[in-house]
């Protein structure tokens, strides 16, 4: 029985007078392939955001490896080990492809496991498909192509958990399939994986268990099998 | 470090080539006008390290190399304190100061740390002109110690300012190299990405307003014994608040070699305006320089000649 | 005390152009100061030229800033925001036209101060044993009317609801049928016109130079980010604080120190609650 990776536990967030999360818990296993789907709006870039760091909570806790992260700033949780990719790619454009890589190398993934230095990005590089632009600045890259950076930048981090902010939006169904190979190869190596996606078949296809959020709340989890007769679910895609 | 031996080495040459220079007679006003192009030097270098290197756009560049002049006066006045101790006081208490504002305004944009910088310049001048110890708005005298080392006081001072500049570069030259400064360049293409890839942005950002805000005051420690004369509206000048951005913008902001030039082209220009227009036009021309450069090759020199080598 | 109310009423015309495109459009335009010092000239030049009364030649000029306002906007969006150019060009973009602006107006009129006087601004009044000086009553009225004005503008014209709206969410604007840029162009206008009042107001009140701009950046900027971003009555109130505080200041430790108090504010507000009093 693998234990809990991320533990979220009643978060909130709100924005003014907005509540984005109203008390969201969900638990992660380590090594699980996860699934976070929900219409637009209904909070899961928030969830994120906030998981990452990037947004301070205003209620609820976040847990990760058995350690209390809420209030820890996003540089000190990659360290630990959370990677997130963004779902508008945001790379550091007045660098080389290899030298966006390397930043991840030299801040998130040295503190960890895995050797630090150029023949890593080089690897991951080449796993990913990218190592024809490693001399190419960003600028000069493809839609799918700077997706791919994101998730090599992402990995290049050494992550334990990596969150794919709808990293396949727009692309065409090859490449759709391009990424999601990537990410079961990932998962493989042992790297807890969260997708966050529109692309329902990409989704259903990946996950071992999905979580459907709706208006800030959780309104259904389970498998794939389950989600997609699940009548709340239906209702929140679909209206009354 | 082959390369960065090979950087001081040249330091140490041209430092040599300063105390020269400054031994030789040369046409006096050159050692005035070299003295005003390398004080710019080391202003836009410094200015850079935050406004090019972290993107971080610093407008109260007068505050900073007004802090280093005043605290020079305040010691020389107590105590006389010797030239290196007003180097190092007058860097420390501009750090001290970039430190300061930095950590009020860094956690929010951009934006509002350049417009606190802005106010700063007005506000400190207010207090300096309302401190009589210093001058107040009349403005003080300084003498000059007796004895410099080699050559006359202006002389001497060119040198100082020599070893400044080059040192300057070479501190910039050094960071921009360094694992903090990729740290640098990373948050200011996306803080959001850098600091979920591991870049602690908040200390960096420190760090560098820090660095930055102690090269400046740097700059300003040896106006005192320079002007001999020291009042506000020449410690506080405009001209350094627009140079301190134009120089490092027409070089090229990504790299030290930008506000090197920038600093050199720019400074040279306006030693030879100053003589033949009003320094209310040169200030006039600078600006319209600025904005045409900042709309139309935000790059600098640099950018330029990046895009004809075909990058 | 009063004195320092009167002004509020004033400071809240000068902010009123930086709470719409700082606050609402989130453009850090600097150079606003300048605007409002150019509009100070302008009154002055118009007065000199036909003798006419400072807020009168104010309103006239609107257009003409309104116009400048555009064609600013228009310049800095081409150049910086269609290219997602990082802010720190558009910075500096707005810096540079603050000093060009400041540098051009020392070489026109000199640094000698500038002052109108029309035929009210000598005379004054008493309520309950103190001193009104219309000198500061009626810009504190125009500028009043200014603010509920540009209140009107924000919450029941067509411009205005589309100004608000593009601040928060430009796809629902573009789902309107409105072009957000010709929206942010109008707004920019609106804000540099505003500018250019509250420099009518400000000749007949105190005398000007070219470098006075400077005074007014910090307060500017103090009162949007105290009444907290885009927010019209917020401005109103800080501007009543602001006011308030640099008067009591002044009475205390002397004028000099006044520049001081929206510096301080600004800095205070930015480290304890950077979205203002009634900020979104």
């Amino acid at each position: 029985m693998a234990a809990a990776l991320l533990e979220v536990d009643g978060v909130v967030k709100r924005f003014g007078g907005f509540t984005a999360l109203n008390g969201v818990s969900l638990s992660v296993k380590a090594g699980e392939r996860f699934g976070l789907i929900g219409p637009n709006g209904s909070g899961k870039t928030t969830l994120i955001n906030c998981v990452s760091g990037v947004l301070p909570v205003n209620g609820g806790s976040i847990r990760f490896d058995g350690q209390e992260i809420t209030g820890m700033p996003p540089h000190q949780r990659s360290r630990l080990g959370i990677v997130r990719s963004f779902q508008i790619p945001k790379p550091f454009t007045s660098m080389t492809v290899r030298d966006n890589l390397g930043i991840s190398l030299e801040y998130a993934g040295a503190a960890r496991a895995g050797a630090p230095g150029s023949a890593s990005a080089e690897d991951i590089l080449r796993s990913i498909g990218l190592e024809a632009k490693t001399h190419l600045r960003p600028g000069g890259l493809t839609q799918i192509e700077m997706r791919k950076l994101e998730l090599a930048r992402a990995m290049a981090a050494h992550p334990k958990l990596l969150i794919s902010d709808e990293a396949m939006a727009g692309l065409s169904s090859t490449e759709v399939d391009d990424i999601l190979e990537i990410l079961f190869r990932l998962n493989a190596q042992g790297i807890t994986i969260i997708m966050i996606e529109h692309i329902m078949r990409a989704v259903m296809r990946f996950s071992e268990r999905i979580v459907v959020l709706d208006a800030g709340e959780r309104i259904a989890e389970g498998t794939p099998d389950e989600i997609v007769r699940h009548p709340a679910v239906e209702r929140a895609y679909l209206g009354e | 470090m082959g390369r960065t031996a090979g950087a001081l080495l040249i330091g140490i040459a041209i430092v040599g080539a300063g105390i020269a220079l400054a031994v030789v007679k040369v046409n006096p006003y050159f050692y005035f006008a070299g003295y005003v192009i390398l004080q710019y030097v080391v202003i836009a270098t410094a200015w850079n390290i935050l406004g090019g290197y972290a993107g971080y756009v610093n407008f109260g560049t007068p505050a900073f190399f007004a802090m280093g002049a005043y605290t020079a006066v305040l010691l020389i006045k107590s105590v006389k304190a010797p030239l290196p101790v007003l180097l190092l006081a007058g860097g420390l208490v501009a750090g001290l100061l970039g430190l300061g504002i930095g950590y009020l305004t860094l956690r929010l944009r951009g934006t509002f740390f350049s417009i606190a910088t802005l106010a700063l310049a007005v506000m400190l001048q207010t207090v300096v002109m309302n401190w009589e110890y210093v001058g107040g708005s009349r403005g003080t005298s300084v003498i000059r110690p007796p004895g410099p080392p080699f050559g006359s006081y202006v002389t001497f001072l060119f040198t100082v300012m020599v070893g400044l500049a080059v040192a300057s570069v070479l501190i910039a030259r050094f960071i921009e190299r360094s694992r903090i400064g990729r740290g640098l360049a990373a948050l200011r293409d996306s803080e959001e990405a850098a600091e979920c890839m591991g870049v602690p942005t908040l200390r960096l950002k420190l760090f560098a307003t820090t660095v930055s805000g102690f090269l400046l005051g740097v700059a300003g420690a040896p106006f005192p014994y320079y002007v001999t004369f020291v009042e506000p509206n020449s410690a506080f000048a405009l001209d350094y608040a627009v140079n301190a951005l134009a120089m490092p913008m027409i070089g090229g902001t990504t790299s030290w070699l930008g506000p090197v030039i920038g600093a050199v082209l720019l400074g040279t220009a306006q030693q030879i305006a100053i003589v033949t227009i009003s320094s209310e036009m040169n200030l006039f021309i600078v600006g319209v320089v600025l904005v045409l450069f900042v709309v139309l090759a935000p790059e600098g020199i640099l950018g330029l000649v990046r895009r004809m080598r075909g990058h | 005390m009063v004195a320092g109310l009167l002004l509020s009423g004033f400071y809240a015309a000068v902010s009123l152009g930086v709470s719409l495109i700082f606050g609402l459009l989130d453009i850090a335009n600097i150079a606003q100061p300048a605007f409002l010092i150019l509009g100070a000239y302008a009154a002055y030049v118009m007065n000199g030229a036909f003798g006419l009364d400072p807020i009168v030649s104010g309103l006239i000029f609107t257009p003409v800033f309104f116009a400048l306002g555009a064609v600013v906007y228009r310049i800095y969006y081409e150049s910086f925001e269609r290219r997602g150019a990082e802010s720190l060009r558009g910075l500096v973009f707005f810096f540079g036209l603050l000093f060009i602006i400041e540098v051009s107006l020392s070489m026109t009129f000199g640094v000698d101060y500038r002052l109108v006087q029309s035929d009210y601004t000598t005379r004054s009044f008493e309520i309950a044993g103190v001193g009104i000086a219309f000198r500061y009553l009626v810009p504190c009225v125009v500028g009043l009317a200014m603010t509920f004005t540009m209140y009107l503008f924000l919450s029941r014209t067509f411009y205005g609801r589309a100004i608000m709206a593009v601040s928060q969410d430009r796809m629902a604007l573009r789902l309107m049928g409105a072009n957000p840029v010709t929206i942010k162009t109008i707004a920019f206008g609106v804000g540099i016109a505003a500018a250019s009042l509250a420099g009518a107001l400000l000749i007949s009140i105190a005398p000007v130079i070219p470098s006075a701009d400077r005074d007014y950046i910090g307060r500017m900027f103090a009162i949007t980010v105290l009444g907290g971003m885009g927010s019209i009555g917020g401005t109103l109130v800080a501007s009543a604080i602001l006011g308030v505080a640099e008067s009591l200041m002044s009475t205390f430790f002397g004028p000099s120190w006044s520049l001081a108090v929206s510096f301080g504010i600004l800095l205070i507000v930015l480290a304890v609650r950077p979205a203002g009093l009634f900020g979104r």
